[in-house]
């Protein structure tokens, strides 16, 4: 049993049992912490198939930024966990038949068919001096240079419509407007209505004395 | 060669994304409430992409940037008529905005980009470049449609364009990712050649369903034209006139570019499931549009109608009937534009137009603009004289030369029924009494616009060769 042999079944079982615990634990942010520790341990398998650098973006984006916000959505909703977790014992039956039928799938494509492993030759160990960065840059600048730089001007449109959608301008500024206020006339400032006379019932003079004399 | 870096193939796109920057940073610093400078910069950055188009035409076919670009007089061909429709639809645009709280710099931006979109869409050549385009394409449509932020029905339409646009992307995603996960390259030129050498296996097949029901979602044909009418309807008017014209040219780009180019050699695969979707479309499309009587849904059913005979055309799957759907969408484009040019102008003041009855008397009071709206009608309708008679004719010839009689005979005569509702608008305009003038726009551009926009569909309509002549030369020079 070499070391990699060691290192892939100790974290495989990490992910698994984290992963379990992520649907099976009674504390929302408790789930949320096993995804991270899934996370975490999903991206030591990928350093193991030489993908240090996917490995490495995993923890930074999702570890430090997805699940954050996640995080922070869930503990800012006030959701009845407990009512969610109704009827878990009735329905787990389905819930294993449906998770077998999905292993048994994943299994058939995985060793039967065009997916196959038989279809894919085992690829060569890299030297230890590969760069997974280097290598990934060198594509991106070269045979993929128009869609790199058709995403950059993706998220030059999100910028420009997040800005554009919600940006109203400075609020409670107390600038003139000075076109707004030449172009102020009697026919939008001024509305003239025509109301019959209210003709008030006659008020006793006793009382309008007692109010002024409580005023002083 | 394909492998080189050549700039010269992209200059335009270059020329826009610069232009773009420019612009953006100009409106950045503007005081002026008309944005008169970045109207001026936007029209002047679109005739001078159209020179440069001009300059290309008759261009050998290039590929560079290792695969993943294009150009040919395809492309060519399909920028110009982009440029050219995307600048009528901004002339019209002005008056509307004006009056909406609409007259912002990002109105300018957005449609720049979008048009920066469809660029990529119509000479990309791998399926990575044209979904990514796409993208560009749609998310600059939905903050567009988005962009009157206090109108309930214009944010409603946002929402359910991006769901639905998100929708369609996924299922283009993922028959795109299938047939990566097959012939292990996104190029377009590499999954021909697989296809050519190993033929279309299940898993192709499997995959085109969804490309197939991708790209119909995005063109609005039934089944998948849930969408359209409401969003067409939501949207401030410039803007549907906008989105229901010139994204579609690209469409048409994009599904030659996915269906044709890459998956020709499996062409008995796509073509069939094309033409359940079309015919439908037609049906679909013409009878509910018989029953509306708000103009803006009428004109987005009879979108849907037209969708159905352009897609008639890329089902046959020869090189004139391509040609044939290309002339069509072009035609297409130019129709709606000015379609919906009637609902801008005769909604210039606060009030929204809606009704097809609100034009009653414009024939008494108004003869010229109703003449114009005379000829749109009849033009969509495909009477001859006019330039919607012409694609649809090389339709038609094309699908009985090409042992489709069943589906001529059925579409020739839901375009008989589309007559009603187009000479309905026409009956309302000039045999129904009406006591007082309806109001128009006063506005001088839109009303030269309209004008020109309706002489040209007389002018083209006499003499429909010259842009069917470039619709063909696209198709010779890629064989």
């Amino acid at each position: 049993m070499t070391f990699q042999v060691i290192v892939f079944y100790s974290f495989a079982a990490w992910v698994v049992f984290s992963a379990l615990m992520v649907i099976t634990s009674k504390n929302s942010v408790k789930a949320a912490l096993f995804l991270v520790l899934t996370f975490a341990s999903a991206s030591v398998i990928w350093l193991l198939l030489e993908a240090e650098f996917l490995a490495l973006s995993l923890i930074v984006v999702y570890v430090g930024a997805v699940m954050v916000l996640l995080l922070f959505v869930v503990m800012m909703m006030d959701i009845d966990y407990a009512a969610l977790r109704q009827g878990f014992v009735k329905k787990l039956p389905f819930a294993i038949a449906a998770s077998l039928a999905f292993f048994a799938l994943l299994y058939f494509f995985i060793t039967h068919g065009e997916f196959s492993a038989v279809h894919f030759a085992q690829p060569e160990a890299k030297s230890a001096d590969y760069s997974n960065i280097k290598e990934l840059g060198r594509v991106m600048y070269t045979d993929y240079v128009i869609a790199f730089e058709t995403a950059a001007v993706i998220l030059l449109v999100a910028i420009i419509s997040a800005i554009a959608l919600t940006f109203r301008g400075r609020k409670h500024r107390k600038a003139q407007v000075i076109s707004k206020q030449l172009a102020a006339n009697k026919r939008n400032r001024l509305k003239i209505v025509s109301m019959d006379a209210v003709v008030e019932e006659p008020v006793s003079q006793v009382n309008d004395v007692e109010e002024e004399g409580e005023d002083k | 060669m394909a492998d080189s870096v050549n700039y010269s193939i992209i200059s335009s796109e270059i020329f826009l994304l610069i232009a773009l920057c420019v612009i953006m940073l100009v409106d950045l610093f503007q005081r002026d409430k008309e944005r008169k400078l970045t109207f001026m910069l936007t029209q002047g950055s679109l005739l001078t992409l159209f020179i440069m188009g001009v300059q290309d035409l008759g261009v050998q076919e290039t590929i560079g940037f290792s695969g993943h670009w294009i150009q040919d007089q395809f492309a060519v061909v399909l920028k110009l008529a982009i440029y050219l429709t995307a600048f009528i639809s901004l002339l019209y645009a002005r008056p509307f905005i004006r009056e909406r709280n609409l007259m912002r710099g990002e109105y300018y931006l957005l449609t720049l980009f979008s048009i920066l979109g469809m660029m990529i869409m119509v000479s990309a050549n791998s399926l990575l470049v044209v979904y990514l385009g796409l993208e560009l394409l749609s998310l600059s449509l939905y903050a567009l449609v988005a962009l009157q932020r206090d109108s309930n029905d214009a944010s409603e339409a946002a929402v359910k364009y991006f769901v639905m646009g998100g929708l369609a992307s996924g299922f283009l995603l993922y028959g795109i990712s299938l047939v990566y996960g097959m012939t292990g390259s996104i190029l377009i030129d590499e999954v021909a050649n697989y296809i050519a050498v190993s033929g279309a296996n299940l898993m192709i097949q499997f995959g085109l369903v969804f490309i197939v029901v991708g790209i119909s979602f995005k063109f609005g044909a039934a089944p998948f034209h849930m969408w359209l009418p409401d969003i067409y309807h939501g949207s401030p008017s410039s803007i549907t006139a906008y989105i229901s014209s010139v994204p579609k040219i690209a469409a048409f780009g994009m599904a030659f570019r996915v269906l044709e180019s890459s998956f020709g050699g499996a062409d008995i695969h796509w073509t069939p499931m094309i033409m359940i979707v079309a015919m439908l479309s037609v049906i679909v499309g013409n009878i509910v549009a018989l029953i509306q009587t708000n103009l803006k849904r009428m004109l987005s059913y009879s979108a849907i109608a037209h969708i159905g005979y352009f897609l008639l055309g890329l089902s046959i799957g020869t090189d004139e009937a391509y040609a044939a759907s290309m002339f069509y969408i072009i035609v297409y484009a130019l129709m709606t534009l000015a379609g919906f040019g009637i609902i801008i102008f005769m909604s210039s003041d606060k009030n929204d137009y809606q009704q097809i009855s609100d034009l009653r008397g414009m024939g008494r009071y108004h003869p010229w603009y109703a003449l114009m709206f005379t000829i749109i009608m009849i033009s969509m309708a495909g009477i001859p004289p006019l330039i919607g008679f012409w694609p649809k004719l090389e339709i038609f010839r094309l699908l009985v030369i090409n042992d489709h009689v069943l589906a001529a005979v059925v579409a020739i005569a839901f375009s008989v029924v589309g007559l009603v509702y187009y000479l309905k608008v026409v009956k309302e305009m000039y045999f129904t009494e009406a006591t007082d003038s309806p109001n128009v726009s006063n506005s001088r551009s839109l009303k030269i616009a309209i004008s020109v926009n309706c002489l040209l569909l007389v002018i083209f309509g006499l003499m429909p060769d010259r842009i069917y002549y470039y619709c063909l030369s696209a198709f010779t020079s890629l064989n």
